[in-house]
C-alpha cells in the first residue's frame, strides 16, 4: 500500500483556526478564572465555541450539524486538549450527542440533536455509581413505574448540562434514560474534584421523569463502541494536554539557568523531555490510528481506540507530571501554570474507565483480531 | 486518510511484482552457496534487471526512482524470503557521501559495482578512543608526497572481513581542535597494512572486526572533501546512518509474545488471563503500534513529496529498549525452560533468547539510547548542548582520561 495517513488540508485549516481562536478567547488566565472562581464553565467561551460550529461537527446536517466526519473533531479535540478549555465539550460532544445519535429513536433525536448542535443545551452522560471502574454488570440505578432511581457520581458537568443520558439496568437489561436534568425528581449536590476548571456533580434520581434511549435495552457491545469513539476523541484531547505539557517544559529548561547554564543543556533533562516527545509521538500515531478507525467504520475500532487511549493516558500524564519536575518549586506553585495539565491530564484519564480497563480491552481486541486472522 | 496507491503507484507496484514473480532465484539456485554468494547473486540480478538501488541516478546503475517508489519496491521485494543483505552500509551509507563528495570519475568507477553487489564496502569509523565522542578518533594520517600514510586502529567494523573498499576518518592534524583536524578518504581494504581481526560478540557471533592500520599508503586523489573538512563529509555518512539501522527488530513482536502467552500457564491459567501480563502486552502494542503508524505518517510526507519530520528518529530509541525488556518477560513467563537457547528445543525456536542476547548490540549500534535522546533534545526540540571541555582547544591538548 501507498499512504495517505495525513489530515486533508481543510482538516488543517481548520486546526490552525482553531488554534489561533483558542489561543485568542481561551488564553491561560481563562482557564485559571475558572479554577479560582465559583463557575463550573467559561459561558462566553462555550458560546463562542458553539458559534464556531465546533458543538456541531458531526451531528448530521439533518439534525441541525455540520455533518462532518471524525477527522474534523479529532482535529478540535486536540485544540481543546491544548488549550485545558474549561468547557463540557467532551461530556457534550463526544459522549451525549454520540449517545443520542447512535441510539435514539427519531422523535429523541429530533429533539435534542438540533440544541445540541448549536450549543443552546448540554448534555453529560451519567456512568460512575461508586469507586472502581464501571462495571456494567453492577449497575444499581434503575427504571420503576414512577421514572428512574438511582444516584450517579461523580458526574461531569452536571450542573451546566440541561440533559444526562444515565446508564441503568432494569430487569437486568442494560439501558440508557434520557433523563431531563432541571426537574423535581433530580437533585444535584456539587462534588469537589482535583480539577475544579470542571465542575462535577453527585446526581440522585427519585422517580426522575425520564425517557429510555432509543426505546429499547442496549446491548453491552454497542455501549463499548460508544466508548471506543470516544476514547479515540478523548485521546486527541489528551494529546492535546500533553503537547502543551512538553512546549512549556522545553521552553522553561531554555530559558532557567542553574550552575551558569540553563537546565535543558543538562542531559538529565534532555532526556526527560525526549522521553516525553517519544511519548508523544507514540500517543500521536496511534491517535492517527484510532481516528482513521473510527471515521472509516472500521471492525478493528476497538484495538485502534484502546491502543490510542492507552498510549494518550501514558503521554498526557507522563508529560504534565515531568513538566512539573522540570520546573521544579515553581512547577509546584499555584501562581504557575504547571499544574493545569497535571489536574486536566489525569481527569481524562479517569473518565470511560482508566489505564488498566483499556490495557485489557487492547489485549482482548488483539487476542481477537489475531484468531481471526489465524 | 486511506491506504491506497494512487494510479501512478499502483502501476509501479504491478511492474516490480512481475518483475520480481520473474526473477526471485529458485531454492536450487541458491543451494550450496554462502550467505554472501546468495546476497550477491540476488544483487546482481536486480542490477542486471534495473531494479538495483533504485533511487540513484542511471548513470550510477539506479533507475532515479522516487521515495515512495523505493517503498514500495522495499514493500514488494519483503514478499519474498530472500538472503540477508550485505550491502546496507555501502549502498545506504556511502554511495550517498561518494555522491555528495566524490570526483566524477570516482562515482563512475564505484557506483556501479557498489549497486550491483559486485564490490562491498566497509565504514571505517570508529575506535578504542573515539565512540558516540568520534570526533575523538586519533588514527592519524600523514602527507607523503602524493600520498598520505596511515597509522592506527578502528572498531567495530561491519562487515571489513568481506568487504573490498572502506571508508575511513582519520586525524591529519592534532594541533587544532578535534573536528578541524580530521580528513576523509576510500581505502582498498586488500592494501598492504590493512589487518582485520573479528571480534566475538557477547553472542557468540562475529559480524564486526578491528581494523589495524600499519603504514598504509593511500593515494590523495582518494580524499573527499578538503584536508580538514572530514567532519562535514562524516556527517553525510552519518545522516544516512539512521536510515539504514532504524527499522528491523526481526520476527520479536507482540504477536509472538501474545502466542507465548497463550501457551504457557502462570496460576494453573494460560498467563494471558493475568492482568499483570495483560498490561505489559498492551504497553508493547502501544509502542509497536506507534512506531508502525509513525512510518505510515512518514511515508505519506514522501509520497506527497516532502520529507519526514524528525518523527522517525524515535525507532530504534523504542524499538531496541523495547525488544530486550519483552525477551527478558517472555523468558521469565516460560520459566526455568526460559533460558533453553537450543533451537530444537526452546520455546519458538529460540527466538526470544536470541532477541535478549542480541538486544544490547541493538540500543549501541548506530549511536546509543542515550546519544538518541541526545539528538532528539537538541535537534528536535532545539535544547542547547552539553558545555564542551574539548572545544576550542587544540587536539593534542585534550585531556584523555
Amino acid at each position: 500500500m501507498a499512504m495517505n495517513f495525513e489530515f486533508s488540508e481543510e482538516q488543517q485549516l481548520l486546526r490552525d483556526q482553531a488554534r489561533g481562536f483558542l489561543s485568542e478567547r481561551c488564553p491561560t488566565s481563562v482557564v485559571r478564572a475558572v479554577l479560582d472562581g465559583d463557575a463550573d464553565w467559561d459561558a462566553t467561551l462555550w458560546r463562542q465555541v458553539a458559534d464556531m460550529g465546533w458543538t456541531a461537527t458531526v451531528i448530521p446536517e439533518a439534525y441541525g450539524g455540520l455533518g462532518l466526519s471524525y477527522y474534523e473533531l479529532a482535529v478540535i479535540a486536540e485544540e481543546m486538549g491544548r488549550a485545558v478549555v474549561p468547557l463540557p465539550f467532551s461530556s457534550s460532544v463526544y459522549l451525549a450527542s454520540e449517545a443520542i445519535l447512535r441510539f435514539g429513536t427519531e422523535r429523541q433525536k429530533t429533539e435534542w440533536l438540533p440544541k445540541l448542535a448549536s450549543g443552546e443545551c448540554v448534555a453529560t452522560v451519567a456512568m460512575s455509581e461508586r469507586a472502581g471502574n464501571l462495571s456494567l454488570d453492577g449497575l444499581t440505578t434503575c427504571r420503576g413505574t414512577g421514572g428512574v432511581n438511582g444516584e450517579k457520581s461523580p458526574v461531569p458537568d452536571a450542573a451546566i448540562a440541561d440533559v444526562a443520558i444515565v446508564l441503568g439496568r432494569t430487569d437486568s437489561q442494560l439501558e440508557a434514560y434520557l433523563v431531563p436534568l432541571k426537574q423535581s425528581g433530580v437533585t444535584l449536590e456539587s462534588v469537589r474534584t482535583f480539577d475544579t476548571s470542571r465542575g462535577h456533580s453527585r446526581v440522585t434520581f427519585v422517580d426522575a421523569e425520564a425517557e429510555v434511549l432509543g426505546e429499547r435495552a442496549l446491548e453491552e457491545d454497542e455501549w463499548q463502541r460508544l466508548m471506543d469513539g470516544a476514547a479515540v476523541l478523548l485521546a486527541w484531547e489528551q494529546l492535546g494536554v500533553a503537547e502543551s505539557a512538553l512546549i512549556q517544559a522545553r521552553d522553561y529548561a531554555l530559558q532557567r539557568f542553574a550552575f551558569g547554564r540553563a537546565i535543558g543543556s543538562y542531559q538529565a533533562i534532555k532526556h526527560k523531555l525526549a522521553n516525553i516527545y517519544v511519548k508523544n509521538t507514540l500517543a500521536r500515531s496511534n491517535a492517527y490510528y484510532g481516528v482513521w478507525a473510527l471515521a472509516e467504520g472500521s471492525s478493528e475500532l476497538p484495538l485502534a481506540a484502546a491502543t490510542a487511549r492507552v498510549a494518550a493516558i501514558q503521554a498526557a500524564t507522563f508529560a504534565a507530571e515531568e513538566n512539573i519536575q522540570t520546573h521544579g518549586g515553581m512547577g509546584f506553585t499555584w501562581e504557575f501554570d504547571c499544574h493545569f495539565y497535571y489536574r486536566r491530564a489525569k481527569l481524562l484519564s479517569l473518565v470511560i474507565g482508566s489505564e488498566a480497563v483499556w490495557q485489557d480491552r487492547l489485549v482482548t481486541a488483539l487476542a481477537a483480531q489475531s484468531s481471526a486472522a489465524a | 486518510m486511506d491506504f491506497n496507491d494512487t494510479p501512478e503507484e499502483a502501476r509501479f507496484r504491478r511492474e516490480a511484482a512481475t518483475w520480481l514473480a520473474e526473477n526471485v532465484p529458485s531454492e536450487d539456485e541458491f543451494r550450496g552457496l554462502s550467505p554472501l554468494q546468495q546476497a550477491k547473486l540476488w544483487q546482481k540480478r536486480k542490477y542486471d534487471g534495473g531494479w538495483a538501488c533504485i533511487g540513484w541516478a542511471p548513470e550510477f546503475g539506479g533507475r532515479g526512482a522516487s521515495p515512495i517508489e523505493e517503498v514500495i519496491w522495499r514493500q514488494e521485494e519483503t514478499r519474498y524470503e530472500l538472503p540477508a543483505t550485505f550491502f546496507l552500509i555501502g549502498q545506504g551509507m556511502i554511495a550517498p557521501t561518494l555522491m555528495a563528495w566524490a570526483s566524477e570519475a570516482d562515482k563512475a568507477r564505484y557506483l556501479p559495482p557498489l549497486a550491483s553487489g559486485e564490490e562491498v564496502w566497509c565504514q571505517l569509523f570508529s575506535e578504542p578512543a573515539g565512540g558516540s565522542d568520534l570526533a575523538a578518533l586519533r588514527t592519524r594520517a600523514e602527507r607523503d608526497g602524493d600520498d598520505w600514510v596511515i597509522n592506527g586502529q578502528k572498531i567495530w567494523t561491519s562487515g571489513a572481513h568481506f568487504s573490498d573498499y572502506g571508508v575511513i576518518v582519520v586525524r591529519t592534524d592534532p594541533s587544532v581542535p578535534k573536528h578541524k583536524g580530521l580528513s576523509y578518504f576510500y581505502v582498498d581494504m586488500k592494501a598492504p597494512g590493512v589487518e582485520v581481526k573479528p571480534i566475538k560478540q557477547l553472542t557468540g557471533d562475529s559480524d564486526f572486526n578491528e581494523v589495524y592500520f600499519t603504514d598504509v599508503r593511500v593515494s590523495d586523489a582518494q580524499r573527499l572533501g578538503e584536508v580538514g573538512q572530514g567532519w562535514q563529509v562524516a556527517l553525510t555518512t552519518l545522516m544516512n546512518e539512521r536510515a539504514a539501522i532504524g527499522g528491523g527488530f526481526g520476527q520479536m513482536d507482540v504477536s509472538l509474545a501474545l502466542s507465548v502467552a497463550q501457551e504457557v500457564e502462570l496460576d494453573g491459567k494460560p498467563a494471558l488471563e493475568n492482568a499483570a501480563v495483560r498490561a505489559r502486552l498492551a504497553d508493547w502494542y502501544v509502542q509497536e503500534s506507534g512506531l508502525k503508524y509513525t512510518g505510515y505518517r512518514s511515508l505519506t510526507a514522501l509520497s506527497r513529496g516532502s520529507l519526514p519530520g524528525p518523527e522517525n528518529s524515535i525507532g530504534k530509541l523504542v524499538g531496541a529498549p523495547k525488544m530486550q525488556a519483552m525477551a527478558s518477560y517472555l523468558m521469565d513467563l516460560l520459566g526455568a525452560s526460559g533460558a533453553i537457547a537450543d533451537e530444537n528445543l526452546a520455546a519458538k525456536a529460540g527466538i526470544i533468547q536470541r532477541a535478549y542476547m542480541g538486544a544490547p548490540g541493538l540500543r549501541i549500534a548506530g549511536g546509543t539510547d542515550e546519544i538518541m535522546a541526545n539528538i532528539i533534545a537538541e535537534r528536535v526540540l532545539g535544547l542547547p548542548q552539553e558545555p564542551r571541555l574539548d572545544k576550542g582547544i587544540p587536539f593534542t591538548d585534550v585531556p584523555t582520561g
